[in-house]
């Protein structure tokens, strides 16, 4: 099977290690990886924001990137929710590109939605002597992902996996929300970094950079010694 | 008064004196904990519950596509059993209405269940300025009536109280020292209320659903407080938005099974209590005369526009007690009668997309509220498209700028790589272990409460080379 990566922005500038984690795994597991350059940004800032226009140029922009593509892999399950539910959304009435626009929402997966459903994988051969936690991101629930990591991380050797209180609670990142409601978004990510701290784990997992680097920032702001750990770095572990 | 009294509401600021309240927090967590937990048992527990709710969701855009058809047969059936019905165009209409319905029977003394169509009509001042008395009877909206506060959420009014501050404001009122145990201030509630009810000459309710097939209004509590405000007063008014008709018998059940569960976890609220017309003959209760006032206030104006969507709302508040936005700041604070994320709708587009800047942009569009709803409205949808909507009313120009500057750069990967090397330039001098402690920019409000990732020293497209070998 061969696959595209789609980094995310995010990912690209500042999680790097998270798409090497990413490509090391799938290609352990037989699946070929290439990574289409001109690639950027999914476009979900703009839309979030009600700038649908500039959405619109990222998302033909995205479109055309993967359209060679048999398959796309997003180590992010928020970009996956743009492409998948928001793109064909954003084209309605555009016979030409809403068509595009769906074909890619079939061909796209989020990282744990194409192991378990498309490779039917949820053993794989992953190692992490440790105890951790686990975050849902809030993008899952609207895929309908609300079991898949869980799966993946239950099959990990090693992994003592503690469980999280209001593990599915928004950890206030929400990307301009972040900014322009800096206290609301402080009390809540203040309180997931506190029920994180309760667990006394080694690492907590999730799925999405944004969420990682508001909970990470937040835990490194508390200097807390929990480290931050996307489903991928931990999946590629053996 | 209108519903845009609030056009100037602070909405920073009272979010900010909530969160800095640690009573109302406490308060918060614990009601809204309470009531999701029993929404998700509640859901749990219903077999096919999801297809249940894709069906009331099916039921209501039916009934808002052919409203206009179910809204006549709605008023006929209610002129049949010897009913009145009144039609409010605005909220000042649905006033005058129910003030003339209370002169006209020379009414002296009102009794109201609970109604936050009546709140969003602000009725209570009409009526007093009128030289009626008004009660309000449901519990906790009987407690913010007498501290003079609007309800803090859809169905628990009073959540920002604690049963300290109740025992205070009810002292005050009643000019006794109370306890404040619970059970003793529930029995001052009953002792008075009983009163009132004695008394009341007219009985102001909502309607939670009334179905145009029968004319029957279904009111649904959970004190017993709605039955008794329509059948101790000769004289019974519900009000009602438009957007609750539905239109046959059989479709309500279907609401009944979703309404408690979704709001408390309830499989049936206490009480539902069904009116058809006024008392009949050989019948032995029931008010001498009903009105039912069909209030409008804006809801057309919504139902030829994407947000129709919003109409199908059954005022559950699930969607409050999902919000970590709502959790943490409270109803309050979001400065119209209806709060949370629905409120964060409802209000825009009821009143003033520009003159409600903050509300829907104060959500995480996390979908918490989507998942809790009975009907499953899109809400994050429509807080997004609200925010598009609020770009042709009240644009910000450096805004639009610096997004449009920032989609320019992204649709251009020669221009998105330049930038990533000009960020990490800028960024990486001021890291400490990977951390900024301080971001210039809007990257301020980050830092505030967090620290930010620094880029790393490679982006993952430079590493993509070694990958590739």
């Amino acid at each position: 099977m061969h696959v595209s990566l789609m980094i995310t922005c995010l990912g690209d500038a500042f999680f790097p290690d998270v798409g090497v984690a990413t490509v090391k795994l799938l290609r352990r597991l037989g699946v070929s990886v290439d990574f289409p350059q001109a690639q950027t940004c999914c476009g979900q800032p703009h839309f979030n924001s009600g700038y649908h226009d500039d959405a619109r140029d990222l998302a033909r922009h995205a479109i055309t990137a993967f359209a060679k593509s048999p398959l796309v892999v997003t180590p992010s399950g928020s970009c996956a929710a743009m492409v998948k539910l928001e793109y064909p959304e954003l084209f309605h009435g555009d016979p030409t590109w809403h068509d595009r626009a769906v074909d890619l929402a079939k061909r796209t997966h989020e990282l744990s939605d194409f192991l378990v459903n498309v490779l039917k994988v949820e053993d794989v051969g992953a190692r992490f002597d440790g105890k951790a936690t686990y975050h849902m991101a809030c993008h899952l629930r609207g895929l309908g992902l609300v079991d898949e990591p869980l799966r993946l991380i239950q099959k990990v050797r090693g992994l003592q996996l503690v469980p999280l209180e209001r593990y599915d609670e928004c950890c206030g990142f929400g990307g301009s929300f972040a900014v322009r409601y800096p206290q609301i978004s402080g009390a809540m990510v203040t309180d997931k970094a506190a029920f994180i701290e309760k667990t006394a784990v080694d690492a907590v997992i999730a799925t999405d950079a944004g969420c990682l680097m508001n909970i990470g920032g937040c835990l490194n702001r508390k200097g807390s010694k929990v480290r931050i750990l996307h489903l991928a770095e931990l999946l590629a572990q053996t | 008064m209108s519903y845009a009294q609030h056009e100037h509401h602070d909405f920073l600021g009272a979010s900010a004196q909530a969160l800095a309240d640690p009573t109302l927090q406490q308060a918060l967590t614990r009601l809204t904990d309470t009531l999701l937990a029993g929404n998700r048992r509640g859901y749990a527990a219903l077999a096919d519950s999801s297809e249940l709710r894709d069906h009331a969701k099916r039921i209501k855009e039916h009934s808002l596509a052919h409203l206009d058809q179910y809204l006549e047969q709605l008023e006929a059936s209610v002129l049949k059993f010897g009913g009145k019905v009144h039609w409010a165009a605005t909220a000042e209409d649905a006033r005058r209405i129910v003030v003339e319905i209370a002169k006209k029977a020379n009414c002296k003394h009102a009794v109201k269940s609970k109604s936050m169509t009546s709140e969003e009509i602000h009725l209570n001042p009409a009526l007093e300025q009128a030289g009626i008395e008004v009660t309000e009877t449901d519990f906790g909206e009987f407690i913010i009536q007498v501290a003079g506060e609007r309800p803090s959420h859809l169905v628990a009014p009073a959540v920002h109280h604690t049963r300290e501050s109740i025992a205070r404001v009810l002292s005050k009122h009643l000019g006794e020292q109370l306890a404040d145990d619970p059970k003793s201030l529930a029995m001052v509630g009953r002792r008075v209320l009983r009163e009132k009810f004695r008394q009341a000459d007219m009985g102001i309710t909502g309607a939670n659903f009334a179905v145009a097939e029968t004319g029957t209004i279904v009111l649904v509590t959970n004190e017993g407080n709605g039955r008794l405000t329509t059948t101790c007063p000769r004289v019974h008014v519900a009000i009602m938005g438009i957007e609750k008709v539905i239109p046959r018998f059989i479709d309500l059940p279907v609401f009944l099974k979703l309404l408690a569960r979704g709001a408390t976890g309830q499989t049936l609220s206490v009480y539902t209590t069904l009116i058809t017309g006024p008392r009949q003959p050989g019948e032995l209760d029931g008010a001498e005369e009903f009105h039912l006032v069909l209030l409008d206030n804006g809801r057309s104006k919504v139902l030829a526009t994407p947000f129709r969507e919003s109409l199908q709302c059954i005022r559950c508040g699930a969607c409050l007690n999902a919000c970590p936005v709502y959790r943490r700041i409270g109803g309050h604070a979001y400065g119209g009668v209806y709060s949370g994320p629905i409120g964060s709708i409802l209000t825009p587009l009821y009143d003033s997309v520009a003159a409600n800047p903050h509300l829907p942009h104060a959500s995480s569009l996390c979908g918490a509220c989507q998942a809790a709803c009975p009907v499953k409205i899109n809400i994050p949808h429509m807080l997004i498209g609200l925010r598009e909507l609020q770009h042709y009313h009240k644009p910000s120009r450096w805004e639009r700028w610096a997004y449009g500057l920032w989609s320019m750069v992204l649709c251009r990967p020669w221009a998105y790589r330049w930038a990533l090397w000009a960020a990490r330039l800028l960024l990486r001098r001021n890291a400490q272990n990977g951390w900024l402690s301080q971001m210039p920019g809007p990257g301020a409000e980050w830092t505030k409460v967090r620290d930010f990732p620094a880029p790393a020293a490679k982006s993952f497209r430079e590493r993509w080379k070694e990958l590739e070998s």
